[in-house]
C-alpha cells in the first residue's frame, strides 16, 4: 500500500505572527513541520504496516527551498518526499495550491491514498484536501477520527456536527484527519540519521505542468480589531474566587 | 455586473428544521440585495417555509443524497444547475462540516478561488470584500475578490444575526445530483448521533473551558462540576482535544465551535491563537491562569493570575455553599 502524505512547513505557531509588506503571512524565518500534519505521517506509517508493505511519501509546496520540516517526516518513517519549490507560488491560494500538489502527486507513481490534515495551523484555509481529490478526479472522505483499509476499500469514521457517520470508501482516495486521531510518534536518532540522505526532490510549478500561477484575489486592507476594554487583572491572594462570584452575581447568572 | 444573484448553501438538522447557520446567511444575503435563493442539502421539506421566511425567492433542493458525502454530491448538482443557464454571482457557505467540502469541489469545478472563515461581506457595486480575522481575531484582514464570478466565501457561524419576516417566495425546485462518476466511490454506512446532557456547547448561556494548565485530565472534572453549577457546557482547547482528555465535540476555537455566551470562564487556558478566535466574541470573559503574561489575560474582562488547581476547587465550595 502505498500512502501520499501533504505535509507543510510553517512558521513556529509559538512566535507572534507577522505579516509581510504584501500582507500575507511572513515565512522567510525557520520552518518548521505543522503538528497537524503529524497524524498524517503517522496514520501513513500505521497503515503501511498494517498493509504489510508499500511505502509512505511526502509532497509539499513552498515558496522557497527550506526542508527542515520535510526532514522531519522523513526522521518519522517516510521515504521520499517531493517538493514544489517557486517564489512565483508565495501567497498562493488554496485552489493554487491544490493543482500544484496534485501535480506532485503524479511525481510519486501509483499511490493507493493520498492523507492530509484538516487545515493547516498558519494559513486554515481548509479546502486543499477536497480540492485536491476534485482536481484528481477521485473520492475523499474529510475529517476522519479513524481510518483503516479493510480488503480494497477505506472504512473511516468522519467526525461531524452531531457525532461521527461510519464512511466506506474505494481506493485511490483522498482522507483529511483530525489532529489526535494517533499520537505522532517522536523520531528516533537513527531515524533523524536516515533521513538526512532520504531523497527530496525540489521542482517548480512549471515543471509540474501547472500554467497560469495567478489567483483571484487580493488583500486590500489589514486593521487591528477593535480591542476589548481592559479589564481587571488581580493576583491571587487566596481570596480571589470571591471576585468571580461577585462577577457572576453582578451578571445575574447565579 | 452587479451582486443580483446570491446562494447560500442551506441545511437541516435531524429533525428538518433550518439550520441557525443557514438563516444567519440567508439574513445576510437578503442585506445584500438581489434574489437569494438557498441550496439544500437533501429536501427542503418543512424548512421551506422557514428559508423563504429568511429571505429565500428560490430553494433548489438535491433530494436523499443515497449514502454519498455532500461534498461531491452536491457541488456537482450546484455545477448542472450553473450549466443549466442559473450561474449565482455570489455562493455563501457556513464555515462547517459540509459547507467546506460543498465549496472545496465547486472551486474546482468552476476554477474560482475562496475566501474562507470571514466574518463579514459587503458589495460595492462589482466589488466584494469580505473580512476574515487572523492572529487570534487581533487583526482584520480585509480580501476583495479580483476575477469573474461566481464568488465563493464561507462564514464562521455566529458572525450575522439571523432575522425572519421577509416573506420571499421559496419557490421549490429540484436541482438532483448527476453521475457522481469516478468521485463518487464514498459512502455513509451508519450515522452515530453523540448525546450530550446540558445546553449545547455552541447555545448555551455560560461556557467553562479548560486547558492544558488543568495538569490531567481527571482535572477537567473542575470544569465539568462548575459548568454544571452554573447551568452551562463544558468546553476545551485543541490541546486537551489532541491530548485524548475530552472529545472533539468540547473543542472552542478555530477549529471547534464558536461560542458568544454571556460568560465564558477559561480556566488554565493560555489563549493561543487558534482558542481566542472561538470565544473572544463571548460578552464576559473570566480566566484564570498562572501566567500573567497569557494571552488570554489580553481579553479577559476578570483576570485571576493564579493556581487552577487553588482558585477552581475554591470556587467551586462558594457556588455549592450559595446553593
Amino acid at each position: 500500500m502505498n500512502v501520499i502524505v501533504c505535509v507543510k512547513q510553517i512558521p513556529d505557531p509559538a512566535l507572534p505572527g507577522e505579516l509581510d509588506a504584501d500582507n500575507t503571512l511572513k515565512r522567510d524565518g525557520k520552518l518548521i513541520l505543522d503538528e497537524s500534519d503529524s497524524y498524517g505521517v503517522e496514520m501513513a506509517l500505521q497503515l503501511v504496516t498494517a498493509a504489510g508493505g508499500g511505502e509512505v511519501s511526502l509532497v509539499s509546496m513552498a515558496p522557497n527551498d527550506e526542508v527542515s520540516g520535510l526532514r522531519t517526516a522523513l526522521a518519522m518513517g517516510a521515504v521520499k518526499a517531493v517538493l514544489v519549490s517557486d517564489p512565483a507560488l508565495a501567497g498562493a491560494d488554496a485552489l493554487t495550491t491544490a493543482k500544484v500538489l496534485a501535480g506532485a502527486v503524479g511525481k510519486l507513481g501509483d499511490y493507493d491514498l493520498i492523507i492530509a490534515g484538516t487545515e493547516s495551523s498558519d494559513g486554515y484555509t481548509g479546502t486543499v484536501p477536497e480540492q485536491m481529490a476534485e482536481v484528481l478526479g477521485v473520492p475523499s472522505v474529510t475529517f476522519a477520527k479513524t481510518v483503516a483499509v479493510d480488503g480494497g476499500s477505506l472504512k473511516v469514521d468522519r467526525q461531524t456536527e452531531s457525532g461521527y457517520d461510519e464512511v466506506t470508501c474505494s481506493l485511490p482516495a483522498v482522507v483529511s484527519v483530525t489532529a489526535g486521531v494517533v499520537e505522532p510518534r517522536y523520531p528516533s536518532f537513527k531515524g533523524i540519521m536516515a533521513a538526512k540522505s532520504k531523497p527530496v526532490e525540489t521542482c517548480t510549478a512549471a515543471d509540474l505542468g501547472v500554467e497560469s500561477i495567478s489567483w483571484a484575489q487580493s488583500i486590500t486592507a489589514v486593521t487591528d480589531a477593535p480591542a476589548r476594554e481592559a479589564g481587571e487583572i488581580i493576583e491571587d491572594d487566596g481570596e480571589a474566587f470571591n471576585k468571580i462570584v461577585e462577577f457572576l452575581d453582578g451578571l445575574k447568572v447565579i | 455586473m452587479s451582486i443580483s444573484n446570491i446562494w447560500v448553501f442551506a441545511e437541516t438538522n435531524a429533525d428538518g428544521a433550518a439550520t441557525t447557520a443557514t438563516l444567519e446567511l440567508l439574513t445576510k444575503a437578503n442585506a445584500l440585495g438581489g434574489t437569494v435563493t438557498a441550496f439544500v442539502v437533501g429536501s427542503a421539506g418543512g424548512a421551506a417555509a422557514t428559508f423563504a421566511d429568511h429571505g429565500a425567492a428560490k430553494i433548489y433542493e438535491t433530494g436523499d443524497l443515497a449514502g454519498a458525502l455532500p461534498g461531491v454530491a452536491v457541488s456537482a448538482a450546484m455545477k448542472a444547475v450553473i450549466d443549466g443557464g442559473d450561474s449565482p454571482d455570489l455562493v455563501m457557505f457556513p464555515q462547517n462540516y459540509e459547507g467546506r467540502d460543498v465549496m472545496s469541489r465547486l472551486s474546482v469545478k468552476l476554477d474560482r478561488t475562496v475566501l474562507t472563515n470571514s466574518t463579514d461581506i459587503a458589495v460595492d457595486g462589482d466589488t466584494v470584500n469580505v473580512t476574515t480575522p487572523i492572529f487570534g481575531g487581533m487583526k482584520l484582514v480585509t480580501s476583495t475578490f479580483t476575477g469573474e464570478a461566481p464568488y465563493l466565501a464561507a462564514f464562521r457561524p455566529k458572525s450575522f444575526e439571523p432575522a425572519g419576516g421577509v416573506g420571499a417566495a421559496g419557490e421549490v425546485v429540484a436541482a438532483p445530483v448527476p453521475d457522481l462518476g469516478t468521485t463518487g466511490g464514498a459512502t455513509v454506512t451508519a450515522v452515530h448521533v453523540e448525546e450530550t446532557s446540558g445546553p449545547k456547547l455552541d447555545e448555551a448561556a455560560v461556557v467553562v473551558g479548560g486547558g492544558r494548565g488543568l495538569g490531567e485530565a481527571d482535572k477537567f472534572d473542575m470544569v465539568e462540576d462548575l459548568a454544571k453549577l452554573l447551568k452551562g457546557a463544558p468546553g476545551a482547547s485543541r490541546a486537551i482535544v489532541d491530548a485524548g482528555w475530552v472529545p472533539y465535540s468540547y473543542q472552542v476555537g478555530q477549529t471547534g465551535k464558536v461560542v458568544k455566551p454571556t460568560v465564558y470562564i477559561a480556566a488554565g487556558i493560555s489563549g493561543a491563537t487558534q482558542h481566542m478566535v472561538g470565544m473572544k466574541g463571548s460578552k464576559n470573559i473570566i480566566a484564570i491562569n498562572k501566567d500573567k503574561e497569557a494571552p488570554i489575560f489580553g481579553v479577559a474582562d476578570l483576570g485571576i493570575v493564579g493556581d487552577v488547581h487553588k482558585v477552581m476547587p475554591q470556587l467551586l465550595e462558594a457556588l455549592k455553599a450559595r446553593g
